[in-house]
């Protein structure tokens, strides 16, 4: 599914995190979405999945204007989305995560009628669980998962939900070197076996030039460039802005 | 599997059916026949309240307003109507749920704070209510009069014996529904709402209708609590709606455990028991009271149940 953002604006405050952005993701593209901390790479997620409403422009999903949607409407369009600090059930098993989310993703999660889960809800969590490689861990709750593995989850989740947009905020957040390049190669897996519209945030240049086909670069809350890698590799303004001044952190 | 759990459930609630059902066959206390009628009421009211609590993580002070309706509704139409008891029980959960979707439609999208405190000023304005509507409820002195026409389907309620079996019946078979509610996927989604909701709100479950559904079962089931405790005092009391009722629920659900379905169950055990054992040594009863919810909170940090799943794991829910 084509994504696309015209001319959206938000601002906290006197501050416009996210000032006039048009950007185009076709249909089966992988991008990332880069930029230094601040830039409004998280509220250009949020304003996306609908956790608040903008200022004004429009997200447009197909060509249909889906801003005035709730997040709940918009997962059934077809976004789903991960979060920078894994976001999942902590008192829950990894199986009972996923087959929560899709029961509550098949509408059955106000059934009162029967005991969960729901007939074939098992089946596809255990689908979900063998995509991102959790099935050695079925039974163990979520709080006590490794980090990379709750990292797994909460995109697991996400897909537990069917979606044609995928988007991931920073899916190698607070990983070490190794786990990040595994979990990048999943990801990337993913968005080949899926035929996913992926958008991820990623810090890691290494990463963003090695896998994404686009890059999208924002700065104080606007979009500063858009290219393939080589053309962000060599754009002055992106070199002055970021990739030349940001000491590379974790 | 899963359908041998839910027969494990009716399994374990027949049995402690037939065991309470048993013992004045063998022996006759009137002592322990009261308790068990006290009891049915205290466990519908607390274990519907975790319905909430533990469930959901909605903190409600205001609990004891849908018990004390279920009361006052039943024994009203009772006294003014010429309806037969399982009617009018009916009637009266009915009102009771009316009720709690309203009051919920008002208070559930409010944040944990709020809720608490919102829910909390519903039922002291229920229960000023209570007490100036004079005409109608008797004010502070409570409906008295009695409740006619004790007997549902020929079976005669005004002996103790027969009102025992009863309420055991409905509270076993009520606990059982609300088994039903927290097992099934609905009931998942409550326990996602309680863990992650902002997660859950992505996933496309709508917070408000999820928070207001548990809040319209948690007060019919409070209700039907209610029902039995105005049979047992054959009337109702202002009390029952007041806000230390709430507090005894949510003292309940704290000493049985909130993770557990029948920790409430064991609380309002624990808690009619201490009533009555501490009455009989010492007026300063609630000093006992708080003493023993302070060891709880400061030594086990848990309820009973909770605390034992928490020592012994490895053993399902």
């Amino acid at each position: 599914m084509k994504l696309e953002i015209r001319n959206l604006t938000k601002a906290f405050g006197g501050l416009k995190a996210i000032d006039d952005v048009s950007l185009v993701f076709p249909s089966g593209s992988l991008s990332a979405v880069i930029g230094p901390n601040g830039a409004g790479k998280s509220t250009f997620f949020n304003l996306i999945s609908g956790a608040f409403p903008p200022d004004s422009g429009e997200v447009l999903l197909d060509g249909r204007d889906i801003i005035r949607l709730s997040r709940s409407e918009r997962m059934h369009r077809g976004i789903a989305r991960a979060f920078q600090v894994a976001s999942c059930f902590p008192t829950m098993t990894v199986a009972e995560n996923l087959m929560a989310a899709v029961t509550a993703h098949v509408g059955q999660w106000g059934n009162l009628s029967r005991r969960f889960p729901p007939p074939g809800v098992r089946e596809r969590a255990d689908e979900v669980m063998e995509m991102v490689g959790l099935t050695k861990v079925p039974n163990v709750e979520a709080a006590i998962l490794s980090h990379g593995d709750q990292k797994l989850l909460d995109i697991a989740i996400a897909l537990a939900l069917e979606p044609k947009v995928l988007l991931l905020d920073e899916p190698t957040a607070g990983m070490g070197p190794d786990e990040r390049w595994r979990m990048i190669e999943r990801v990337r897996k993913l968005w080949e076996q899926r035929q996913l519209t992926l958008v991820f945030i990623e810090h890691d240049m290494d990463i963003v030039f090695q896998i994404a086909s686009t890059i999208r670069v924002l700065c104080y809350g606007r979009v500063l460039a858009e290219g393939t890698p080589d053309e962000i590799r060599n754009n002055p303004a992106v070199i002055e802005a970021y990739l030349g001044t940001e000491v590379h952190a974790t | 599997m899963r359908s041998s759990r839910a027969l494990r459930d009716v399994a374990i609630a027949a049995i402690a059916l037939i065991v309470v059902l048993a013992i004045p066959l063998l022996h006759r206390s009137p002592a322990f026949e009261d308790f068990i009628i006290r009891l049915s009421a205290m466990a519908l009211f607390a274990t519907s309240l975790n319905l909430l609590v533990g469930n959901t993580g909605m903190v409600s002070f205001g609990h004891g307003m849908f018990y004390g309706l279920g009361a006052y509704a039943f024994a009203l139409t009772m006294q003014m109507t010429e309806l037969s008891l399982p009617v009018a029980a009916a009637l009266a959960i009915l009102i009771t749920t009316a009720a709690a979707f309203c009051v919920g439609a008002i208070c559930v999208r409010l944040g944990t704070d709020y809720f608490a405190f919102i829910t909390l000023a519903m039922q002291m304005l229920f229960y000023s209510i209570i007490i100036s509507w004079q005409t109608l409820t008797g004010g502070d002195q409570g409906l008295r009069g009695g409740i006619p026409r004790r007997e549902i389907f020929g079976f005669e309620l005004a002996s103790q014996l027969h009102l025992y079996q009863f309420c055991a019946i409905v509270a076993v078979l009520g606990l059982l529904a609300l088994r039903h509610v927290s097992a099934s996927p609905f009931g998942q989604t409550l326990r996602m709402i309680r863990d992650n909701e902002n997660r859950a709100s992505f996933l496309g479950i709508v917070l408000w209708r999820a928070r207001l559904g548990a809040f319209t079962i948690a007060g019919a089931f409070a209700g039907l609590g209610g029902v039995l405790a105005a049979l047992f005092v054959s009337g109702a009391y202002p009390e029952l709606a007041d806000w230390p009722n709430s507090g005894q629920a949510i003292f309940a659900v704290m000493l049985g455990g909130i993770n557990s379905f029948l920790g409430p169950v064991l609380g309002a055990m624990i808690l009619l028991a201490l009533n009555d054992v501490v009455t009989r040594f010492t007026e300063y009863q609630g000093l006992v009271l708080g003493i023993v919810i302070l060891a709880f909170a400061l030594g086990l940090r848990r309820g009973v149940l909770d605390f034992l799943k928490f020592a012994f794991p490895g053993r399902s829910r």
